[in-house]
């Protein structure tokens, strides 16, 4: 049995009382993290919220095997020993920490700012902050050229700054420096939920729409104490998988794109839309707006939509096996891919990479899987994983993804049991901590909520998976060539908002 | 090589017939409100309260001594979600299927029973001349969510086929004939999309697509957003919708170029 050191263990979508969290001396509590990590626990959300002494740290941990989710708790004072050179997937969650609560986690090695905004207690402010205006991590010599691009980048793309340290074509670092989406999400959230909140949810990152509603309406179930129809949670997997499939294709025409094969990229670039048009079909938005509800589903499926849906279904299957099988048949295409941006399991584990960018190297993790949530418990898919940590590994994946994805989404279609379409949820419980996990085409999107003795959010804490993400794509780049960078920004295609929040 | 031709007559010719065909829309495709007041009972205001956006302002209007205010529905700040709609037990409030919602004011979004919705018009006949047959834009994100980028991106691809038009999208500023906005304009954002809209040579034109772009959108009054590019930049066409359907970007861009009469 796996071992749960101080951790209050619960499951995804599940509230408990804030009182039965572990409240644990701080050297314990980062202890615990340094040991449940050696053990290989992955740190899927660690926060603070901030308090008039500090800030009280939470961490919520998941387990390597048996789907344990784990959650604990410290008080911190206005500072607090940084452990991310033991801990490294800890890294950007202490900078994010120090940024939100304007404490300063102590001896941390690159202590800069995440979003560039201020803390979240206004009495916390610090120096005026400029976006982009910091240190980057530069390499020395005379034959070292450094590269800037953005925030404002070439093609129609949300902003982000890159610096690139090259030898010549070689990179040998890339630093990535984001904020520039920066919207106030949490904090908006504070107080909430507000009745803006749940159109908030859906944009946190719009290309994700049901992936983030969908753990939105979890953490309210929980708190609530709702328990929405089979029917309901049939229809929501349509949509994530849905979901899945636009961006699936739309990223392999992509990266057929970044290595100049036209075909796959042309045609994928529609197939993606004829996804996105399913999802309309279902609501009326090719983004899924509408459709996840707390409670269950803003809009029904008839049986002729259900209908319609499949057959739309098994003609795009065949347009995107077409197109996407030319990839792996071209060997101009598979010399690019191959080799390129490589990640090695060893780092996956480390910095903590969730979804498809860790499944392609040869980590086997899943949320619908490990933690299954809504019907994937009943109705299991089919987890791919694939060795080479490359841009071939991260293109496989996605495809094999897909192909799964289809094979769920017209077995759920075919077979709609009947059922409420949404109940009403109660009003959240007071001094709760709810927690929810969805598996987003990206990978693992993680929302805790703390709520106050009014059952107001004291804190709404998201997680996307870029958040993991971004540092994998930084480290793919060393030593490759900086022309291959658009390449393995693609096989990642991370979002900037979903990080930014 | 042979299997790759092979694969390109299997997907066949696949550009939309639009415009010269009909514009093909989702059956649940929410776009240009219908507003109804004489089905309004003095007083109800469930649509209004049921607008997490603040976009519609109840009232019955016209209809007699103690009628107040005119319903009305500001697209800028609508996200076209069903609340109205699904709150109004009088069904005087629905969504069409028009796609057409792009203007040049930005009073012209606010829509009114009884008045006839005023769609973009071309532009000046100076600037009509120069970009009506080529039109480079160079689109900048300032904190949109990546649903209007996507479906801007779209406009690009085979389906739509932008380039047909003489319209594309452009890297540089440099190159540029106009500005493309998304976005509700975070502040982080605010200088770059400045120094990007300074780098476009004049004459030049603004367009903001999404509610984000035309008032903040779902962030609007965020502390950390700038509610829009309005009063930023002077703009010349406001594309609403949340995102906006890639045929009203469309609808929008040629009517602004005079390309579409009806």
């Amino acid at each position: 049995m796996t071992r749960t050191f101080s951790l209050i263990c619960l499951r995804n979508g599940e509230a408990v009382p804030v009182a039965s969290v572990p409240l644990l001396p701080l050297e314990q509590f980062l202890q615990d993290i340094i040991d449940a990590t050696d053990r290989g626990w992955r740190v899927a959300s660690c926060f603070g919220v901030p308090t008039d002494a500090g800030a009280t740290l939470w961490c919520l941990m998941a387990a390597p095997n048996d789907g344990l989710l784990g959650l604990m708790r410290t008080e911190a004072g206005m500072a607090f020993p940084s452990i991310c050179r033991l801990v490294p997937q800890l890294h950007l969650f202490e900078r994010e920490i120090a940024e939100q609560c304007g404490i300063t986690p102590e001896a941390h090695p690159w202590p800069k700012p995440v979003r560039f905004h201020h803390p979240f207690m206004p009495s916390r402010k610090g120096r005026e902050n400029v976006v982009g205006d910091s240190d980057y991590y530069r390499v020395g010599g005379e034959e070292i050229h450094e590269v800037a691009v953005g925030p404002v980048h070439a093609g129609i793309i949300e902003p982000g700054h890159f610096r690139f340290q090259c030898h010549g074509e070689e990179v040998f670092s890339l630093e990535i420096a984001l904020g520039y989406q920066h919207r106030g999400v949490e904090e908006g959230f504070l107080k909430g939920p507000h009745p803006k909140t749940l159109f908030q949810m859906e944009t946190i990152a719009g290309d994700t729409t049901i992936g983030h509603a969908l753990a939105y309406a979890m953490v309210m179930e929980a708190l609530g104490g709702t328990v929405p129809s089979a029917r309901a949670e049939i229809i929501r997997a349509i949509a994530l998988e849905l979901e899945r499939l636009a961006n699936h294709a739309g990223d392999l025409g992509a990266l057929a794109g970044d290595v100049a094969y036209l075909p796959t990229a042309s045609f994928c670039g529609r197939i993606r839309g004829d996804f996105l048009n399913m999802t309309a079909h279902l609501c009326g938005s090719r983004f899924g707006r509408g459709i996840v509800r707390p409670g269950g589903i803003g809009f029904d499926v008839s049986e002729r939509q259900a209908g319609e849906i499949l057959d739309r279904l098994t003609a795009a299957s065949d347009d995107l096996e077409n197109a996407v099988g030319l990839l792996w048949d071209t060997q101009s295409v598979m010399a690019r891919f191959e080799g390129t941006g490589k990640v090695s399991q060893e780092t996956a584990r480390e910095i903590g990479l969730v979804g498809p960018a860790a499944r392609a190297c040869g980590i086997d993790r899943d949320v619908r899987r490990d933690t299954p949530f809504g019907i994937y418990g009943v109705s299991p898919v089919t987890v791919a994983v694939e060795e080479s940590g490359d841009v071939f590994a991260r293109a496989h994946v996605r495809w094999r993804e897909a192909e799964a994805s289809l094979h769920f989404v017209a077995e759920q279609l075919r077979q709609l049991p009947g059922g409420a379409s949404v109940k009403n949820t109660a009003t959240p419980a007071p001094d709760s901590v709810a927690v929810a996990l969805t598996e987003g085409w990206r990978g693992e999107i993680c929302h805790v909520a703390i709520t106050d003795g009014t059952g107001r959010f004291a804190r709404y804490k998201v997680v996307d998976p870029s958040f993991h993400n971004w540092t994998g794509l930084a480290l793919a780049l060393r030593n490759q060539q900086i022309s291959d960078f658009p390449l393995c920004n693609k096989s990642f295609n991370l979002s900037y908002c979903g990080f930014d929040l | 090589m042979l299997k790759a031709l092979f694969a390109r007559r299997h997907q066949g010719h696949r550009t939309i017939a639009y415009p010269a065909g009909p514009a093909q829309l989702p059956e649940l495709f929410r776009g240009a409100p219908l507003l109804d007041p004489e089905k309004c009972p003095v007083g109800c205001a469930d649509c209004a309260n049921a607008c997490p956006h603040g976009a519609i302002e109840a009232g019955t209007g016209d209809q007699g001594p103690g009628a107040g205010t005119r319903l009305s529905l500001d697209m800028g700040k609508c996200l076209f979600c069903p609340e109205c709609a699904g709150a109004c037990p009088h069904g005087a409030i629905s969504f069409t299927n028009d796609h057409r919602l792009a203007v040049n004011r930005r009073e012209d979004l606010i829509v009114r029973s009884g008045e006839i919705r005023r769609l973009a018009a071309p532009l000046d006949e100076a600037r009509r001349s120069l970009f009506e047959r080529s039109l480079k834009l160079r689109e900048v994100s300032a904190g949109g969510c990546n649903a209007c980028e996507a479906d801007t991106n779209v406009l690009s691809t085979v389906g739509f086929d932008l380039g047909r038009f003489g319209i594309q999208f452009v890297a540089s500023p440099r190159h540029a004939d106009g500005i493309f906005i998304t976005g509700p304009v975070t502040e982080n954002m605010r200088l770059a999309l400045l120094k990007t809209w300074e780098a476009i040579p004049e004459p030049k034109i603004a367009i903001a697509a999404g509610a984000c772009a035309i008032n903040g959108g779902p962030f609007i009054d965020s502390p950390d957003v700038h509610n829009g590019a309005d009063g930023l930049i002077p703009i010349d066409l406001y594309i609403p919708g949340c995102p906006p359907h890639p045929l009203t970007i469309l609808d929008g861009l040629l009517r602004l170029l005079g390309r579409l009469e009806e």
